[in-house]
């Protein structure tokens, strides 16, 4: 353990920000793209009729166990093959990420919605309601308040899980310390500091979250 | 899109070597590092669900720490800055003598990081399941530590085998990060055949397949388990 060299992290900081900055875009993205689509994804599965459920339920278990390096290799080569030209590997990143995570958006949001009590919706539909309104009005407000706090802990899986663009090279806080640790020969120091920095993003949120829940439940 | 579909490649030499042995990797890691996981998770499990304030308190330490820091990361730290960081002989060993150094890293970092994990789970059952009984065994007269080892804890472990899969599963599926520090378990294999043959679409088809067929077994055979040792009855019996 020969001496720490601190100032490296001083020294490539407005590169490392910049990292930090595409693993937030990553965050964001893969949060709205993956609750919208998972959303839909949600509804499917609960309809009643067998051809749209299947291919949903079909879909959500096959990204469920596929690990999100392989996701991330799919769609790196198949997206140029797909529309015919290279879009890069940030564009495809962001799209697998969208397709990987709306499969556990869509399994949080298909279990608040099928956890409000039947009765709920047969009420609404009793006092002339349509089935969009019941939705809307009676169904998805109740839905919504059990969902948030496993939403909440999703985004902080999803942070974690931006991490692994780093095999498709793409600088994020993860890739970008890399670089720097392997072009100063400071590893210790850059990993060190990704590995503090992660603890204590997700460590306070998850904290927060579980105070959230805490405080409404009681 | 045009493509040249070609299955054959994935039954050529060496390309079906390759990908073999990356089914074999894959399982190697998955199943040490899940043994691992079991014993770390166990251990502090029981730790988290003691009494004693000292035990609870590193026990959170633990579960919180591996729990937030992504598992690539740990595996980094693991693999780039342990050696630095310890003694010199030791550092040596471990960057020279070590044997498999990639295979036994990967397998450290996804174990204690599966590990934080599933102690959350035995946390979880011995306090769904087990705590609501203990009056009971300390009742009929048994010590404490006999009602935690004879009661809660063994009625705690057969409610969990069902969240357990999800565990199990999700270690397989992070088995996959060792391909960064050079494992070349399935991903990294279907990827080298991608590189060589530009047959991707046959390639990751064959990696998706291979995955979705040992989750199969794995669901199948932590079904059974559950079955035989009516956890999923316990778990009801609990809510």
């Amino acid at each position: 353990m020969n001496d720490f060299d601190w100032g490296v992290i001083a020294r490539s900081w407005s590169f490392l920000a910049e990292g930090m900055a595409l693993s937030a875009l990553l965050v964001l993205v893969a949060t709205v793209g993956g609750l919208v689509l998972g959303f839909g994804l949600a509804l499917m599965r609960l309809s009643t009729h067998r051809f749209i459920a299947a291919p949903a339920a079909a879909y959500v278990t096959v990204m469920r166990s596929l690990p999100l390096v392989l996701v991330l290799f799919w769609f790196y080569f198949l997206i140029p093959l797909a529309i015919g030209r290279p879009i890069g590997s940030l564009m495809s990143a962001l799209i697998a990420f969208v397709m990987f995570e709306a499969a556990f958006y869509c399994e949080i949001i298909r279990a608040g919605i099928a956890n409000v009590r039947k009765g709920q919706a047969e009420a609404g539909l009793a006092t002339g309601l349509r089935r969009g309104q019941v939705m809307r009005h009676i169904v998805m407000p109740q839905a919504l308040r059990a969902m948030m706090p496993l939403v909440l802990n999703q985004i902080v899986i999803v942070f974690q899980d931006t991490s692994l663009v780093y095999v498709v090279a793409l600088h994020d806080f993860l890739t970008t310390a890399s670089i720097v640790a392997s072009r100063d020969g400071r590893p210790t120091e850059m990993y060190t500091l990704v590995a503090v920095v992660y603890l204590i993003i997700c460590l306070s949120a998850t904290k927060a979250v579980e105070f959230y829940r805490k405080g409404r439940t009681t | 899109m045009n493509y040249r579909w070609n299955w054959s490649i994935l039954l050529q030499e060496p390309y079906w070597e390759w990908l073999w042995s990356g089914v074999q990797w894959t399982l190697a890691i998955s199943l040490v590092s899940w043994v691992l996981a079991l014993t770390i998770g166990l251990g502090v499990g029981i730790a988290r669900s003691l009494p004693a304030r000292g035990a609870r308190l590193v026990a959170g330490i633990y579960i919180d720490v591996f729990r937030n820091i992504p598992p690539l990361v740990q595996l980094f730290l693991w693999f780039f800055v342990l050696p630095e960081i310890v003694p010199e002989s030791i550092g040596l060993w471990l960057k020279r003598d070590l044997p498999y150094p990639e295979f036994v890293t990967a397998v450290v970092a996804i174990g204690l990081f599966a590990g934080s994990r599933v102690a959350e789970q035995v946390r979880a059952g011995i306090e769904a399941v087990g705590n609501p009984l203990l009056p009971a065994a300390l009742a009929t007269g048994l010590h404490p530590v006999q009602a935690f080892r004879l009661v809660v804890l063994p009625l705690g472990l057969r409610a969990i085998v069902g969240p357990l899969t999800s565990e199990f599963l999700i270690t397989i599926k992070l088995s996959s990060l060792s391909l960064t520090i050079g494992v070349l378990e399935l991903t990294a294999q279907s990827r080298h055949v991608e590189n060589y043959t530009f047959q991707g679409l046959e390639a990751f088809t064959f990696a998706t397949v291979g995955y979705l067929v040992i989750g199969l077994c794995v669901t199948g055979l932590m079904r059974f388990i559950d079955d035989r040792i009516g956890g999923s009855a316990l778990r009801k019996a609990a809510t």
